[in-house]
């Protein structure tokens, strides 16, 4: 068992106590929840682990409809029955429609992969105790065909929720947990360098001080987040707008707020 | 002391159960305890707890455990005291069952002969020794020189980070933004098939197309709906106004909810009298009567109102603080027709609990269950609209003579 195996990549800045949740789930075999504010980067955070130990991705995002079930494996019963009333293929094969979901390609891959189970919260609230049993083994069965796979190499589990949902105890007690808080200013410089190396050291501190300006104020509906920043920069650069307009107005509102009222609170608070 | 962390932690109320515990005792067994406590800090926090929310009492029980720590701790001693005698006399016996499973003597066995090889290979260096992955412990090859309060490198030590408390502002009993709010009444929905646009019943076409031998049938059902009914009683204007951000914040959540079947809202000043208004200024109003005429069981309703008021307001004939309403009926009188006629309401406060002593207050707790307006009060007021809690007012204190407030 080691520990410090993922340090970030070039693209992904990780503070220390992110990368330290992330070697400790790896490390235990346990998997990693991340909880945070929309555009903290959470999902980028699954692709950085993959790419930084040269795993492969497996992505598996949630929707209000997913069920834990369907992640495993889905026998396409209608592709049978169909095949069965027009005499197509070989309908006496079951495993020919079973096919594997995210999770159950996780676990029957040969090699160690990462598996990024993408906003959990949004599914059922009963999602992630069905979860529970296939992520502790790490093995599930196809009941159809009575066949058995367990994972030769546990997958690097990474499960992400927006907080939508207060997720199961039994789900919580398994897993690494980390709590993503929004960067300070600081640490935005430096993502915000990732994406846009070429922005002016002037030009940034101003536009960062905007940012968490209008981020501090109180009654906004929708506070921007770092994508929506990482945009205005672009748009920014790209109008060609200089410090000096930065200070008396706030060019491209729109990219950062979303919502009319927001949009007016901001204005006049300007004043 | 190191056993003494894991109570301390649920002394503070972390309900940190002995599976997290353990998996900490692996982390730290494995070598992960090298650093200093700033990493012990994220470590302990990123096993132990589970809920942002809960990050600021797990500060404060860290501060408040490690403050006093002035020499080394060799954590390393500390769990091998620990797996020499883990069983305290308060753990329950689910927990005991639990620590069984996991052959503690195996457990100590193992940790103690890589203990001691550890101590031969001491010159080694770094190399890690395991027994072939399959222990749950292994070990960096230099000894676990234990934990040292004060971290390296200049950097904030993690009893000052914990001293900090910068996640105070994630606790769910402290605040409420419009989304947080939006989130908790996701929760409020009663399903039921109703009329509307059809979708695909899948278990009625397997059984149609099963009695129809083989040939597929499909049957059409109108989909799930919620329910709820939900009206909002806002109480606006004089001791509200320092609410009134929250309040909007509640407000602007209810209304841009779309999940309700119907959501009313109506305003009052201080208490319900004979008349709801429309609009927050109370300019255009309806009778409350013909408000509640349209109202049945299937309506919830949602008070939202410090109920601090002098008594006469809510006992007396004629005792509406807007002196022109000239009520011939004490407010306490149509509080109470309210909840006669919609039993499935509460009443959230915005003044905290610890102020609710105050007479009127009282008096309107007797009449509706109330609870702050806070993330977990908002909780605890939709789990009594789901029918999860019991919806039970205050009881009224058996010495208590209403009368002395008219």
């Amino acid at each position: 068992m080691t520990f410090n195996r993922f340090q970030g990549t070039d693209t992904y800045l990780a503070t220390p106590e992110l990368r330290n949740a992330v070697n400790v789930a790896i490390a235990l075999e346990k998997p990693l929840l991340i909880r945070g504010e929309p555009g903290t980067g959470k999902t980028v955070l699954a692709e950085a682990v993959a790419e930084s130990l040269g795993l492969e991705l497996i992505s598996w995002n949630i929707k209000s409809t997913s069920k834990a079930q369907d992640g495993l494996y889905v026998y396409d019963t209608v592709q049978r029955l169909n095949d069965a009333r027009f005499g197509d293929g070989d309908i006496s094969d079951i495993r020919r429609y079973i096919k594997h979901g995210p999770l159950g390609r996780a676990l029957v891959s040969s090699k160690r992969v990462v598996l990024l189970i993408d906003e959990v919260d949004k599914a059922d609230m009963e999602f992630p105790n069905d979860l529970l049993h296939e992520l502790d083994r790490m093995s599930f069965s196809v009941t159809e065909t009575g066949e058995q796979f367990t994972a030769h190499q546990r997958p690097i589990v990474i499960i992400t929720s927006n907080n939508e949902k207060e997720l199961p105890d039994a789900f919580l007690r398994r897993c690494v947990f980390q709590y993503i808080a929004f960067p300070e200013k600081n640490t935005m410089a430096n993502i915000v360098r990732v994406h846009h190396p070429n922005v002016e050291d002037e030009l940034l501190k101003e536009v960062l001080l905007r940012f968490y300006w209008l981020r501090d104020l109180p009654s906004l509906r929708k506070r921007p987040s770092t994508s929506e920043l990482v945009d205005w920069i672009a748009a920014l650069a790209r109008g060609g707008v200089g410090i000096e307009a930065l200070a008396d107005e706030l060019p491209f509102l729109g990219v950062l707020l979303k919502r009319e009222t927001d949009v007016e609170i901001a204005l006049s608070a300007r004043r | 002391m190191f056993v003494d962390f894991f109570y301390h932690l649920r002394h503070f109320g972390l309900k940190v159960t002995v599976t997290e515990w353990l998996a900490l005792v692996r982390a730290l067994a494995s070598g992960h305890s090298r650093a200093d406590l700033n990493t012990f800090y994220h470590l302990a926090r990123c096993l132990l707890v589970k809920r942002e929310t809960d990050y600021d009492t797990y500060d404060r029980a860290f501060a408040s455990f490690f403050h006093d720590v002035e020499h080394d701790i060799n954590i390393t001693d500390e769990i091998l005291d620990w797996l020499e005698d883990p069983i305290t006399p308060d753990i329950s016996d689910e927990d005991r069952a639990k620590l069984e499973a996991l052959d503690l003597d195996e457990l100590l066995e193992r940790f103690r002969e890589t203990l001691e090889e550890q101590t031969e290979r001491h010159d080694g260096g770094s190399r890690w020794i395991g027994t072939g992955g399959t222990s749950p412990f292994g070990h960096s090859g230099a000894h676990p020189s234990g934990i040292r309060v004060g971290g390296s490198g200049g950097g904030r030590t993690a009893v000052q980070v914990a001293e900090s408390r910068q996640f105070r502002n994630l606790r769910s009993d402290r605040i409420l933004d419009t989304r947080q709010i939006g989130v908790a009444l996701r929760r409020l929905r009663r399903l039921n098939r109703d009329d509307g646009p059809e979708e695909l019943d899948l278990d009625q076409s397997i059984d149609a197309s099963a009695r129809n031998a083989g040939e597929i049938e499909l049957v059409f059902a109108p989909p799930k709906r919620n329910r709820i009914k939900l009206l909002m009683l806002m109480d606006v204007g004089g001791s509200m106004d320092p609410h009134t951000v929250l309040c909007e914040r509640l407000f602007s959540a209810a209304h841009a909810a779309n999940h309700f079947k119907e959501f009313e809202y109506r305003f009052f000043h201080n208490c319900v009298y004979a008349k709801l208004y429309t609009d927050i200024a109370r300019w255009k109003g309806e009778p409350t009567s013909d408000v509640l005429h349209n109202l049945d069981h299937t309506w919830s309703i949602v008070f939202v109102g410090d109920a601090w008021m002098a008594p006469y307001e809510l006992l007396s004939v004629g005792g509406a603080i807007d002196y022109f309403h000239r009520n011939t009926r004490p407010g306490i009188a149509w509080l109470q027709e309210i909840r006669r006629r919609v039993s499935n309401s509460v009443w959230l406060n915005p003044v905290q609990r610890r102020h609710w002593s105050a007479p009127s207050i009282q008096l309107v707790h007797q009449v509706f269950p109330m609870f702050e307006l806070t993330l977990d009060g908002l909780t605890e007021a939709i789990d009594v609209l789901r029918g999860t809690r019991p919806n039970r007012p205050q009881i009224a204190p058996a010495d208590s003579d209403d009368r002395r407030y008219a």
